[in-house]
């Protein structure tokens, strides 16, 4: 629709004409601002906890696990310099060999959610999944954080 | 012929004044737009309905699903 709305406007004498072919889906995908009615519903954007520890892939094992000691976080996000999600050393992962990259010993290919997903249906999904978090990640597969569905229950309850 | 453009090039020329027109019906653009878009739904773009667009800024028009 928007490719025969570009050209239309141009028929109509605009001269400097442009086609967001990835439309508003990708926009919104992304995290970015939304107006209208829906910007108001708590998104798993809203939500996710932004400061989740994060690693690269070349770091020890063994240092990230120095590195998270005392934190109360439980697991790495493994990602590379453009905060791209690579996998996740979680406490299984980051019990193995101190030796072993992350990038060796992560679980790599985790599920992840956009941004803009509502989070009460995000914490439905998860509780009938019985999964207790959940990675938000732009379309690019660039990290935004880690969703708790306890913080989805708690956004669904104020919500309602 | 219009350019195709990516949501960082949405960005760079929003900062820089450009026009969003979302193409979507009047209904779904109540529903989500993108920040400070005006509607002009496809079916009512037309020489009137473009008045309300400067001719002297870029204008990105945009709709709902990916082509």
């Amino acid at each position: 629709m928007s490719p025969r709305a570009a050209w239309r406007l141009e028929g109509l004498g605009f001269t400097e004409v442009y086609d967001y072919a990835p439309s508003k889906v990708d926009w919104f995908a992304a995290g970015l601002p939304m107006e209208g009615e829906l910007a108001s519903v708590p998104t798993v954007c809203d939500i996710a906890r932004g400061d989740v520890p994060t690693c690269a892939p070349r770091e020890n094992v063994g240092e990230a696990n120095e590195r998270i000691r005392g934190t109360g976080w439980d697991r790495f996000v493994v990602v590379n310099e453009e905060r791209i999600v690579l996998g996740l050393l979680r406490e299984k992962e980051l019990a193995s060999d101190p030796e072993a990259t992350a990038e060796e010993a992560m679980r790599p290919g985790p599920t992840t959610v956009r941004p803009d997903t509502p989070a009460k249906k995000m914490a439905e999904r998860m509780h009938k999944r019985g999964t207790a978090s959940v990675l938000v990640t732009t379309p690019d597969g660039e990290l935004v954080g880690l969703m708790y569905r306890e913080d989805g229950e708690h956004a669904a309850d104020e919500q309602a | 012929m219009p350019t195709t453009i990516f949501r960082d090039g949405v960005r760079k020329l929003m900062e820089e004044g450009a026009q969003l027109v979302d193409v979507l019906p009047q209904e779904e653009y109540g529903q989500s737009h993108l920040p400070g878009a005006i509607n002009i739904p496809l079916k009512e773009l037309n020489r009137e309905t473009a008045e309300q667009l400067r001719r002297d800024k870029p204008v990105i028009a945009y709709c709902h699903d990916y082509l």
